[in-house]
């Protein structure tokens, strides 16, 4: 036995270095290099076919109403946004942000994955950026290719937020994982004893004070004075998640990084698969859209918002006549969700198609008049002056950007 | 003796001495470590910790080589006592499904409403089964006598990983393992091969369902709008046989590809061969010509023929000492189980055995960082969950003690990002939210096990075996409480790197 340890050697060698747990290694902040860029880039993936239709309503198309028995609603001049198109009413807080220019859509768009309408290969190829599936070969996302090679990035650069791993950012450049629902709470004794045996790896040991820190970050304290509170703690953020403010959470969680040395932040949202009773079922995951913005832009600052790019997207969009249960089935285009202080909003984008049944895809289909991915590029252009070539070449293989849009400023 | 009479205690005996010479837990004796020279040549704790699910203070830990092997050839118990659903039982239901879907989009006579509740009922009915055969397989692990097995169970999976793309066919990953997989853990590579690639689960996930050979009689009548898919022969090469180095091209993937049309899942009818989409003429692949017309006996001789390729024998060799010992394992370890592969015609128990022959395997400073299922299922083992309970919980909970916190930790039951499954090198698993999760799931325990939380002194030779680390064995002792002790212990490096 090298290691003659007491439990009275032990705590007098914690009263020398203080009693206070911010003095503790493992809760002691890490300092960052200088990162890269200063604008802020958000990438949303909405899982699960978002029904661009619903949520900006084409009510200039004379065939729309036609189209949407149930689901089209009423005209509301309060959700009209340039005349032609309208918001979804559980949109309606976004009505500020739109009057600020810091919102803005673009219609008629998706990734070029067309027929088999899967949302397994849909999400896979929207977040791997490539073309097709079948050559089985592209195995990092898009946003990690950006990255790659880019001097002064670091794991700290990138946050994937939530419980699952993104494909997205995925593959050889360093980012970071966390999920604000995963929290450490535990006695102050308990940290130094989590210290203690961790000194076996210092591999292991240095990932650990990195959880800590994060852990500190998203909410709760992690010392707890008492077994209660700890519990309270931990209960909170499982709470959280369950009753559906997981998405505050996340954002909460995005903006407090992207305040300090994060650059990009991504994540999802679920629940726009709504095969039936859309009328209430797209509700809920448009607010929580609408609240994961309102929260990202009160939570970074007025000054941090105004270099900050939101780019959120959905696999496909769905079908333009409603079906038989009061909900839309898989489509092919659909819409993408631009919001920051650094876009010109107030402006619905892209080509619109219109939406008689000659103007459709498949005759089923909403056309799409433009590539996702295009406007993802454009939009990391804006933010971090990618060269068109890299865009074009290594992050989405094959694209072709097309004429600038200009919807940032 | 009854369950609630027991306990997690252990008595340690003589461990000063040569590291220890017995070591017992209520009628399980754990053996010393053999030693040939310097080399340790077996170590009953390793071969629980290693290459099992971790010590259990209920079954005694397997005394030699040969009895980690010859488990893998007797009966199985652990899936007669918790079994999970064939593929064969699972498939009638995602034929329902699509009875079902057709009704509810008007593609078919029906209800629509009726169709549309019995689409949910069968959807949420999936959700729940495929909850408890998750807790069926934490519960294998649990009283397995054989680590080893189930261990090897989750290995072949994850190599020929496989999952649905959809509604109920998302829940089919366990079924598939139960009828594709498990049978042929201890037997021939080549057999396991033929049954992952031609599984229906597999056919629907690599897209083969869709590949139609581009001259074949379907793709006439059709204009052809669809054409070849080379996805599962590019994986069947790249990743269950050759290996991404491996000795093939482009045209030796476009031309498996074609000799693979035919084979088609159609979960209506229940066939897996469509004549009707079959590429005519012969293919040539690694320089050997299949067919014409040969059907599905010429994929399987093409599947036979890339077993037994020494690009296979050495990418099976490298990834099983990788998994199992090290991510940088002894060259010569790999070198003669890769010999041992060639020589035997890929039999895998021959394989295994030289494995675990080689001192390399039982070497101290080798080993791996648990993954997040390898962590909850040792940690159950070793609190030595009780199985009545389990059994009693509803899915919620089931979701609530694993599904959930496997997430967290990284690892979405039985669902890997892709067909290249879950990563092997320690640095993917250690990580801040990785580490974070398996300390939050570890404080939560009391929950899950009530008044059976183990008193953390006796926990630590209850999960580290006879020889633990001095300061987990003082951090064990100095906690506040038995929630923290047993969550330092689990935490420690000693308990997630075997």
């Amino acid at each position: 036995m090298t290691h003659e340890l007491t439990r009275r050697g032990f705590l007098m060698r914690g009263a020398a270095i203080g009693c206070s747990a911010a003095a503790s290694p493992l809760i002691t902040p890490m300092s960052f290099a200088a990162t890269p860029w200063d604008n802020r880039l958000v990438v949303i993936i909405l899982r699960g076919g978002l029904d661009g239709l619903d949520a900006v309503r084409p009510w200039g198309d004379a065939a729309f109403a036609s189209a949407r028995p149930n689901l089209a609603g009423q005209k509301a001049s309060a959700l009209d946004l340039d005349g032609y198109f309208g918001l979804h009413p559980a949109m309606k807080p976004l009505m500020g942000l739109w009057n600020k220019g810091e919102l803005a859509f673009v219609h008629a768009v998706s990734q070029p994955y067309r027929d088999k309408r899967s949302h397994f290969d849909g999400q896979d190829l929207l977040e791997a950026g490539a073309v097709s599936l079948a050559s089985g070969t592209q195995r990092d996302g898009w946003l990690n290719r950006m990255l790659q090679g880019i001097p002064g990035v670091e794991a700290q650069t990138t946050f994937t937020i939530g419980q699952e791993n993104m494909l997205l950012t995925s593959g050889d450049a360093p980012v970071s994982n966390w999920s604000p629902d995963v929290d450490v709470t535990l006695s102050e004794q308990g940290l130094r004893l989590l210290e203690l045996t961790m000194q076996d790896d210092p591999a292991m040991a240095a990932v650990m004070r990195e959880a800590v820190m994060l852990a500190g970050q998203d909410g709760d304290a992690v010392v707890a004075e008492s077994e209660a509170q700890m519990m309270e703690a931990m209960g909170n953020d499982m709470a959280a998640s369950r009753k559906g403010k997981g998405h505050h959470r996340i954002a909460d969680f995005a903006a407090e990084q992207l305040r300090s040395d994060a650059r990009i932040a991504t994540f999802s949202l679920g629940g726009w698969d709504t095969h039936a009773r859309q009328e209430i079922t797209l509700k809920r995951p448009l607010e929580q859209l609408s609240e994961v913005l309102l929260h990202l832009r009160k939570g970074v600052g007025a000054s941090v918002w105004g270099k900050t790019t939101v780019v959120a997207m959905t696999e496909f969009g769905r079908t333009v006549r409603e079906n038989g249960t009061k909900g839309t089935d898989h489509g092919t285009g659909g819409l993408m969700v631009l919001s920051g202080g650094a876009i010109r909003g107030g402006k619905v984008y892209g080509q619109w198609p219109g939406l008689e049944e000659a103007a459709l895809y498949d005759r089923r289909d909403l056309m799409p008049t433009g590539d996702v991915r295009a406007w993802a590029a454009w939009a990391m252009r804006g933010s971090f002056g990618i060269s068109r070539a890299r865009l074009e070449e290594v992050i989405f293989p094959g694209l072709d950007m097309g004429n600038n849009p200009h919807m940032m400023l | 003796m009854a369950e609630g009479e027991r306990s997690a205690l252990f008595v340690i005996k003589n461990r000063r001495k040569l590291g220890y010479s017995a070591y017992e837990c209520r009628g399980a004796v754990i053996a010393a470590p053999v030693l040939q020279g310097s080399f340790t040549v077996f170590d009953p704790v390793m071969a629980e910790t290693r290459f099992g699910y971790g010590l259990s203070p209920r079954i005694a830990a397997p005394e030699s080589i040969g009895v980690m092997l010859a488990g893998l050839k007797g009966r199985d118990a652990m899936a007669d006592r918790f079994p999970i659903e064939t593929f064969e039982s699972f498939g009638p239901r995602e034929a329902e499904r699509i009875r079902l879907r057709r009704i509810t989009r008007g593609r078919a006579e029906g209800d629509v409403e009726a169709a549309d509740a019995a689409l949910r009922d069968l959807k949420e009915q999936t959700r729940r089964d495929a909850l408890k055969w998750l807790r069926q397989d934490m519960l294998r692990r649990v009283r397995t006598q054989t680590g080893f097995r189930e261990r090897l169970v989750a290995f072949w999976a994850d190599h020929f990983t496989a999952m649905g793309k959809g509604a109920v066919i998302n829940m089919a990953t366990g079924p598939y393992v139960e009828e594709a997989i498990r049978p042929h853990v201890g037997g021939r590579f080549e057999d396991m091969l033929i049954a992952a690639s031609v599984h229906p689960l597999m056919l629907h996930y690599l897209d083969q369902n869709a590949s139609i050979g581009p001259n074949s009689r379907r793709a006439q009548k059709k204009g052809g709008a669809r054409g070849l898919n080379e996805n599962l022969a590019r994986e069947i090469l790249e990743l269950h046989t050759l290996g991404v180095d491996g000795p093939y091209t482009q045209t030796d993937v476009r031309q498996l590809a074609e000799l693979l049309t035919g084979l088609k899942w159609a979960p209506l009818k229940g066939a897996v061969f469509l004549e009707g989409v079959v590429e005519p003429g012969a293919e040539e692949v690694l320089g050997k010509t299949y067919g014409p017309d040969g059907g599905v006996e010429a994929i399987h001789a093409a599947l036979r023929d890339l077993a037994r390729h020494p690009a296979t024998a050495r990418h099976i060799a490298w990834k099983l000492a990788v998994h199992f010992v090290s991510d940088t394992p002894d060259p010569d370890m790999v070198t003669l189980m890769t010999r041992a592969y060639l020589d035997t015609g890929g039999d895998l128990t021959a394989v295994y055995k030289v494995l675990l022959s080689h001192p390399s395997a039982w070497a101290a400073d080798a080993g791996n960082f648990k993954r997040p299922i390898t962590f909850v299922s040792s940690t159950l083992r070793a609190l030595d969950l009780p199985v009545r309970w389990a059994e009693a919980w509803k899915p919620a909970r089931v979701g609530r003690h694993f599904f959930r916190p496997l997430l967290r930790m990284g690892q979405r039951w039985q669902r890997p990002a892709g067909p290249d499954g879950w990563a092997e090198e320690d640095a993917a698993w250690i990580t801040p939210q990785g580490m974070a999760a398996r300390m939050q799931w570890a404080l939560g325990l009391p929950e899950m096990m009530g008044d059976r939380m183990p008193d953390p002194r006796e926990f630590v030779a209850a999960a580290l075996g006879p020889t633990p680390p001095q300061r987990v064995v003082f951090a064990a002792e100095a906690a506040e409480n038995r929630r923290e002790g047993v969550a330092l212990v689990l935490m420690s490096p000693a308990f997630q790197k075997v």
